[in-house]
C-alpha cells in the first residue's frame, strides 16, 4: 500500500475519474492506465499467478505487462485477460482480478503454492494418467483458469477495412516517427500505427500533424504480419458505435519501429508485488504523476538501469539504492554518486522480502559473500531490454543472438521491410532518430544508408538464482528457474519441446517478458553461450483479438456460408414441408399431423410404390457439354462410353479419379450429335463441375464448352406405377406411348418448353420433367392437380432414401468410401468392354484392382425382420482385424416389411447367402448376405 | 496472405484462388504402355523443394482460368505467373 500520486505533477489536477476495483471504488483521473490508477491509490495486489495462485502485482506498464490481468465489465459486454495497463481508465469501469477465488486478498487456490514441488513442469503429464486425465481436467480447469469468456452473444460492434500504402511504419516511438516524417518527405504514402495514444514511444511527446502524405492510426496495435507484407491492425475505438477496427494493410514496404521490452532480473521470490520494471517505475512517475513506492531499490545489469534510479531520485523518492553486479559502473555512477544514492556495486539481488508486499531485498556481496538486508518497498528491475522482434519474426525474418546487449535482434529479412530503433537493438535518442531516418529513405526509395552501429552494453554476466529459488522466468504461467532446470534434466533441449513442456512463454503475453531469459537460462544450463539455442518461434497475434474484430465485415448467422433454394421452395413450404441443409436446403419428408420423420417417409415411400410421388430433383448438377469434340471429352473423363449414346437416350455413368476410385455417379443424356446433358449429385455437383473443367483446361484442350445449366431448370420427377397417367393428364406434347425408360424427349408441357428424361432412382416408372427455373411452382401445382385423381403425395428424401436402398441404388460417398472402385459396386464389366483411355483406367489395371478380398457393396437382411442395423455398424468375427466391414445405409422396407441395409465388406461378394455378425455400440445381430437389388430384381417396373 | 497474379485478370488476393498442386505433371499413357512403377510415379511421386515450384493455381472466384505459378516454398514468393499451356524456360 506504498504507491501514490505526486502533487506537483499536471495529472493531479486532471478531473477525477470514478472506478470499481474488486468490488471497492477507487478514484483516478483522466489519463490514467487502470494500472496508473490503482497504483497511485495504494492497490499492489491485483493478481493471483496462474498455477501457484501466488499473489502477484503490477510488474510493467504498456504491452510489458503479464500480471495484472483484469476481467472488465460485466455480462454480455464483460472482456476478460484485460492488460491493465493498456486499459485507459473510464468513469464508472469495474475491474475484477482473474483467477482467484473467494478473493485476490484470500486465495484458497493459494494452497498449490505450498505444494509446489508437486506442480512441477510436465506434472499435468506424470501426475493425472490415472485412471482418466478427464476425470481430473474439469477441476485443474476451475483452478488453473485465466478470465471467464463471456457467456451472451457480443452486442459490440466491429469493422475491417482493406488499405494500401507505399510505406507501413510500425510503431510511433523516436525511430518509427523519423522513419515516417523522411518516407513521407520522398513522396511515399505512408500508414504509421502506434498502440499508444500519442506518439513518442518512452520518450516526449512527438508530433506528425506538420507532414501532409502521413496517416498516423493511434490506439492501434499491430497483430499479425504475413505473407506479401500483410499487416493486420487492431484500432481501439471505444465507442457504441464501434469498438475495435480490424486493419489489413498491404505496403509496399513496412518498417519496424516496434521499440523494446526491458527484462526482468532473476532471484528469488521475483515475482512479489512491488517488484517491478525499472523503465516501468520510471514511466509511472513521469508521464502519470505516480509513484509505486516510496523507497524503490534498483538493481541493474549495465549503465542503462541507471537512468530509472536517477529519474525516481529526482522526483523526489528515496532511492534505497542501486544493486550493481559490476565492480565498476560507468560514467553514470558518479551521476548516482552526485545525488546521493547508495550504489552497491559487486552485489547481487538474491531474494525479494515480503508476501503480498514488497518490505524488503537480501543482496549477497560477491567479492565477501557476505549478506545485506535493505529496507524498499519497490524493487525495479533493470535486466537490459530486448528489441520486440515478435512481428519480425512472424514475416519470416530470423533472428541472431546480439552479444552487445544480449538479447535477440533481426539478422535476416524475408519480406520487404526493416527494423530500426531500439527495435534493432539500438539505445541512445540520437541513434534510433538517425536510424529511423534511414529506414524511412529506404522505405520512400530503396536506399541503403549507412545505420548506427550497436553499442556494448557492457552488461553484467547471467548469474543462476540456487535450486529451490522460487525465481520466476515467466510469471503469467509460473515457470520458474528450477522448471527449466528440471526439463533440461528431463532432456529436453529444444527451445520449442522446452516452450510446450513447461509452458514458459505460452501466456497471454506470448514471452513478451520472459523469452529471452528463458532461452539465456536454458543455453547455461546446457553449458552453452547465451544465443546458442536460438529462441521459440513467434507467431500471431502479438496481442490477443476479439472475435468479434476477426469477425468483422464478414457474413454471421444466417449468412454464414452461401444456402441455396429449390426454384419451387415456398411451394414446398406451403406443403409442410420440413427441410434439410444438403447445401441446397430439401424437403425431407412432408409430415401429417403428429407423424414423425419415420412414419411420413413411410408413408410417403409406400405411395410411391402403390400410387406416384412427385419430388424436387432441381439441386442435381446438370451440366451441358457442347462441340464436336464433347463424345471423345466424356468418354475420357467416364468409366462408359457416352459417346456411343444415341441422340435422345440416356446411360448411367460412373465417374473416377486417377486413383479409380469413385468421384460420382449420373446419368448422361445425348440431345444432338454434339450436344450431351450429364448429371451429377446434388452434394457432388460443384466438384464435378470443377473437375471436368480442370481436366478441359488443363490436359485435354479439345473442342468443348461446359455449361453449368443446374440452377436454369427446376425439375420435378414424376415416379409411380400411375406416373405416365398423371403425365398424360399434364397437357404434354410427348407421344408417351413411343418414350420407354432410359430416353429423353424434348417438347412442351401445359404449353411450356420441357426436357423429360425417363431415368429412375426409385426403380418405379418416372419422368423427370425439367421446365424453366420460373416454372417451378406453377409446374408443381399443376402436376399436383393433375394427380390428385391418383392420389399423388409430394414426398422428400427420406422416403426416397427407402426407395433407392429396397433397389440397391448407391449414394457415391456413402456406400462408398475412398477405396471403392467401380467393380467394388458391380461394374467390372464396363471397364472390361472399354478399349480407349479414361480417368483411372490405368489404376483399375493394376493387380490391386481384382484382387480378392476388397471391400464390395453388398446387401444385408437381418434375420430378425424387425431390425434396422444402425448405420456405421461393424461387421465383426473378421481375421486379422476383427471388423471386416460396415453398414453404409439402413432402413425399414415398407413394401417387404423389414429391415434392410447396404454394406461394403471384405470379400463380400464370397458371402453372399451366408450369415455374418453385425455390432454396434455393444450390442450385436445375424445378418444374410445378399445382393444389394432386395425389390424387383428384373426392373420390371421400370418401364411400367 | 499471398497477392497473386492472374495472367487473366491481374493482380487479386489469394483468398481468389484455388492451389492445384505442381504443375506440369505429365500424365503418361496410353494405359497399356505403362508400367505399374510409372503410374505409381505419376499419382504419388512429387517434387517438394525447398525453393522455386511449379504450381497450377484456378482462379476460381475471377475469370475461372487456370494457369501456372513460380512460387518459392521457402518464401512464398511468386515470381512468375503464366498460361496454362506454355512451359517458360526458368532461369535457375
Amino acid at each position: 500500500m506504498s504507491g501514490f500520486r505526486l502533487g506537483g505533477h499536471p495529472r493531479a489536477s486532471a478531473p477525477v475519474v470514478r472506478f470499481h476495483f474488486n468490488g471497492r471504488e477507487y478514484q483516478g483521473r483522466e489519463g490514467d492506465t487502470l494500472a496508473a490508477a490503482l497504483i497511485a491509490n495504494g492497490v499492489t495486489l491485483v493478481a493471483r499467478s496462474f498455477k501457484y495462485h501466488r499473489p502477484r502485482g503490477i510488474v510493467g506498464s504498456g504491452f510489458a505487462e503479464t500480471n495484472a490481468l483484469v476481467q472488465l465489465g460485466c455480462g454480455a459486454l464483460t472482456i476478460p485477460n484485460a492488460v491493465a495497463t493498456r486499459v485507459p481508465l473510464r468513469d464508472g469501469m469495474t475491474a475484477d482480478s482473474v483467477n482467484c477465488w473467494p478473493s485476490v486478498g484470500f486465495d484458497l487456490g493459494g494452497l498449490n503454492d505450498r505444494v509446489s514441488r508437486l506442480l512441477s513442469a510436465g506434472f499435468y503429464y506424470k501426475t493425472f494418467m490415472w485412471p482418466n486425465w478427464h476425470l481430473f481436467e474439469p477441476l485443474i480447469r476451475r483452478l488453473a483458469g485465466l478470465g471467464r469468456a463471456p457467456g451472451l452473444p457480443d452486442p459490440d460492434h466491429y469493422a475491417a477495412r482493406s488499405h494500401a500504402c507505399d510505406v507501413l511504419v510500425i510503431g510511433g516511438g523516436v525511430a518509427g516517427v523519423a522513419a515516417a516524417r523522411t518516407a513521407a518527405a520522398r513522396g511515399a504514402e505512408v500508414v504509421l500505427v502506434e498502440a499508444d495514444d500519442r506518439l513518442g514511444g518512452l520518450g516526449e511527446d512527438l508530433s506528425l500533424a506538420d507532414v501532409p502524405g502521413i496517416r498516423v492510426l493511434r490506439r492501434t496495435t499491430a497483430t499479425g504480419y504475413y505473407d506479401h507484407n500483410l499487416v493486420t491492425a487492431v484500432e481501439e475505438m471505444d465507442g457504441p458505435a464501434l469498438r475495435q477496427r480490424l486493419w489489413k494493410i498491404r505496403a509496399k514496404r513496412v518498417v519496424l519501429a516496434c521499440g523494446a521490452f526491458e527484462r526482468p532480473l532473476l532471484f528469488a521470490e521475483n515475482d512479489r508485488p512491488g517488484v517491478m520494471l525499472a523503465d516501468s517505475v520510471r514511466t509511472y512517475l513521469e508521464r502519470h504523476g505516480v509513484a509505486a513506492g516510496r523507497r524503490p531499490l534498483f538493481a541493474v545489469v549495465d549503465d542503462e538501469g541507471y537512468h530509472a534510479a536517477l529519474c525516481a531520485k529526482r522526483a523526489g523518492l528515496d532511492v534505497a539504492g542501486i544493486v550493481d553486479a559490476r565492480d565498476t559502473p560507468g560514467p553514470v555512477g558518479a551521476e548516482a554518486d552526485a545525488l546521493g544514492i547508495p550504489v552497491f556495486s559487486s552485489h547481487q539481488l538474491v531474494r525479494a522480502i515480503g508476501r503480498k508486499a514488497v518490505r524488503g531485498a537480501e543482496l549477497v556481496d560477491l567479492a565477501g559473500g557476505a549478506r545485506v538486508r535493505v529496507t524498499c518497498d519497490v524493487i525495479g528491475m533493470a535486466g537490459g531490454w530486448s528489441p520486440a522482434v515478435q512481428l519480425f519474426s512472424q514475416s519470416g525474418g530470423t533472428l541472431r543472438f546480439e552479444h552487445r546487449i544480449g538479447a535477440f535482434v533481426p539478422d535476416r529479412s524475408a519480406q520487404a521491410e526493416q527494423s530500426c530503433g531500439a527495435a534493432r537493438g539500438l539505445k541512445s535518442v540520437d541513434d534510433c532518430r538517425a536510424d529511423g531516418e534511414a529506414a524511412g529513405e529506404w522505405a520512400a526509395t530503396g536506399a541503403d544508408l549507412p545505420r548506427p552501429e550497436i553499442a556494448d552494453a557492457h552488461r553484467a554476466p547471467l548469474t543462476l538464482p540456487p535450486p529451490g529459488a522460487k525465481a520466476f522466468v515467466d510469471f503469467q504461467t509460473d515457470v520458474s528457474v528450477d522448471d527449466l532446470r528440471q526439463a533440461t534434466r528431463e532432456n529436453y533441449r529444444s527451445v520449442e519441446h522446452v516452450k510446450r513442456y513447461t509452458v514458459w512463454g505460452m501466456g497471454t503475453d506470448q514471452g513478451r517478458l520472459g523469452a529471452v531469459n528463458g532461452v539465456a537460462v536454458l543455453a547455461a544450463l546446457q553449458g552453452l553461450e547465451p544465443g546458442a539455442l536460438g529462441t521459440t518461434k513467434f507467431r500471431p497475434p502479438f496481442a490477443p483479438v476479439a472475435f468479434g474484430a476477426m469477425a468483422a465485415d464478414r457474413p454471421l448467422g444466417a449468412l454464414f456460408h452461401p444456402w441455396k433454394r429449390l426454384p419451387a421452395h415456398d411451394w414446398h413450404d406451403a406443403q409442410g414441408a420440413a427441410f434439410e441443409d444438403f447445401g441446397w436446403l430439401r424437403p425431407s419428408h412432408y409430415p401429417r399431423g403428429e407423424e414423425t420423420i419415420d412414419q411420413a417417409a413411410q408413408r410417403e415411400a409406400l405411395a410411391v410404390r402403390c400410387g406416384v410421388g412427385l419430388i424436387d430433383s432441381s439441386s442435381f448438377g446438370k451440366f451441358e457439354l457442347t462441340g464436336p469434340d464433347a463424345g471423345r471429352f466424356l468418354d475420357l473423363m467416364s468409366v462408359g462410353s457416352p459417346s456411343t449414346i444415341p441422340i435422345g437416350n440416356v446411360r448411367y455413368n460412373l465417374l473416377c479419379n486417377e486413383l479409380g476410385t469413385l468421384l460420382d455417379d449420373g446419368v448422361v443424356a445425348r440431345l444432338a450429335d454434339d450436344h450431351f446433358l450429364m448429371t451429377a449429385s446434388t452434394g457432388h455437383a460443384e466438384r464435378v463441375f470443377r473437375w471436368l473443367d480442370e481436366w478441359r483446361q488443363c490436359e485435354w484442350p479439345l473442342d468443348v464448352v461446359i455449361d453449368d445449366a443446374t440452377a436454369r431448370w427446376a425439375v420435378l420427377t414424376l415416379t409411380g406405377p400411375r406416373a405416365r397417367a398423371v403425365l398424360a393428364q399434364a397437357g404434354c406434347d410427348i407421344d408417351l406411348a413411343a418414350f420407354p425408360h432410359n430416353r429423353l424427349r424434348v417438347g412442351r408441357i401445359a404449353g411450356v418448353a420441357t426436357r423429360i428424361q425417363r431415368v429412375s432412382f426409385t426403380g418405379e416408372s418416372s419422368y423427370e420433367i425439367a421446365v424453366d427455373a420460373d416454372y417451378g411452382v406453377s409446374l408443381a401445382e399443376h402436376l399436383m392437380q393433375c394427380g390428385a385423381d391418383e392420389g399423388i403425395v409430394p414426398f422428400g428424401l427420406e422416403a426416397l432414401d427407402i426407395l433407392r436402398l429396397e433397389k440397391g441404388y448407391i449414394h457415391v460417398g456413402s456406400d462408398t468410401d475412398s477405396r471403392t472402385q467401380p467393380a467394388d459396386i458391380g461394374w467390372g464389366k464396363a471397364i472390361a468392354r472399354k478399349a480407349s483411355d479414361f480417368l483411372g483406367k490405368r489404376s483399375l489395371q493394376h493387380a490391386s484392382a481384382s484382387a480378392p478380398g476388397r471391400a464390395v457393396l453388398v446387401g444385408l437382411q437381418p434375420l430378425d425382420p424387425a431390425v434396422v442395423l444402425p448405420i456405421g455398424a461393424h461387421v465383426i468375427d473378421g481375421d486379422p482385424h476383427p471388423s471386416r466391414g460396415i453398414v453404409t445405409s439402413s432402413a425399414f422396407s415398407p413394401t417387404l416389411q423389414r429391415g434392410l441395409s447396404l454394406a461394403l465388406i471384405d470379400g463380400g461378394r464370397a458371402l453372399h447367402g451366408q450369415q455374418v455378425r453385425i455390432w454396434s455400440e455393444g450390442k450385436s445381430w445375424l445378418a444374410t448376405v445378399t445382393d444389394p437389388v432386395a425389390f424387383d430384381p428384373e426392373g420390371a417396373r421400370l418401364d411400367g | 496472405m499471398l497477392i497473386i497474379t492472374c495472367p487473366t485478370c491481374g493482380e487479386r488476393d489469394e483468398t481468389e484462388f484455388v492451389n492445384g498442386g505442381e504443375g506440369h505433371v505429365d500424365r503418361p499413357g496410353p494405359p497399356e504402355n505403362v508400367s505399374d512403377a510409372a503410374w505409381a510415379e505419376y499419382l504419388f511421386f512429387h517434387d517438394n523443394p525447398r525453393g522455386p515450384l511449379r504450381e497450377r493455381w484456378l482462379h476460381a472466384f475471377g475469370c475461372r482460368r487456370w494457369f501456372h505459378a513460380v512460387r518459392n516454398t521457402a518464401d512464398h514468393g511468386i515470381t512468375l505467373t503464366y498460361a496454362i499451356d506454355v512451359r517458360p524456360e526458368l532461369a535457375s
